[in-house]
């Protein structure tokens, strides 16, 4: 489902300790157009629950969070 | 997705610990806070004074002069409030925290300038401690009072005390 999704920016968060991924992807939202796709790359678990907290907080979307082989991938869209 | 939530939300935090701890964990909410959409306030006193300040000596009296001997330096300087060891204990965790990449305290402070964290030093504690403005990192806003710190804190969602 989330093949088809196109990405504008690609966000390396690997190595990251909390709060970084969320402060780094808080960082990159505005580098997207509004409707546009970040792809982020974690390595930190927390950030499982952390991207969708800020999402929530923020306004913005997260499409999908799926976890790969010890990364944690998230499609992120801004919504405002 | 609704309304942007945390527009207009904040966050106000006293610091009156200068335990490296307590500062990484006043750090980390306030930044995470930011990067959430929330105005943070950070109202360094007492102990949390050297989170913000250079690593000059301070102090003009002898006691003034003695506490900055005994208490100076920079944010580099804390200690663990548990394990501290005489200095053993900033160097161990100093050491786990680099292997498992975490920030440094100093990382983490140029982290909220850059966030536009509102950092003010406690007027009334600098007295005391003869602690001057100039001897602050800058980034750091001019010196408040409480009735500062109690307005913010009235109009913040979050008030926290570290």
């Amino acid at each position: 489902m989330t093949d088809d999704i196109k990405v504008d920016m690609e966000l390396d968060l690997k190595g990251l300790l909390c709060p970084l991924p969320m402060v780094r992807v808080s960082q990159n939202i505005s580098k997207v157009e509004v409707g546009g796709v970040i792809r982020a790359v974690a390595t930190d678990p927390g950030a499982m629950a952390d991207i969708p907290a800020w999402a929530k907080s923020t306004g913005n979307e997260v499409l999908s969070a799926e976890k790969g082989d010890g990364e944690f991938i998230f499609l992120v869209k801004r919504v405002k | 997705m609704s309304e942007q939530e945390n527009e207009n939300k904040s966050l106000a935090m006293v610091v009156m610990s200068g335990d490296m701890d307590k500062l990484f964990g006043a750090f980390i909410i306030a930044n995470g806070a930011a990067a959430m959409g929330m105005e943070v306030t950070m109202f360094f006193t007492f102990w949390g004074l050297r989170a913000i300040k250079k690593n000059v000596s301070t102090g003009k009296t002898i006691f003034g002069k003695m506490m900055g001997a005994m208490y100076g330096g920079d944010i580099s300087k804390s200690s663990p409030s548990k394990f501290s060891f005489g200095g053993m204990g900033r160097w161990m965790f100093g050491k786990m925290m680099g292997s498992h990449n975490v920030s440094t305290l100093i990382e983490m402070r140029d982290l909220a300038v850059e966030l536009g964290i509102g950092m003010y030093g406690c007027q009334m504690s600098m007295d005391v401690m003869e602690i001057p403005e100039d001897a602050f990192i800058d980034g750091v806003q001019d010196p408040v009072g409480v009735g500062f710190f109690l307005l913010k804190a009235q109009e913040a969602d979050i008030q926290l005390f570290i």
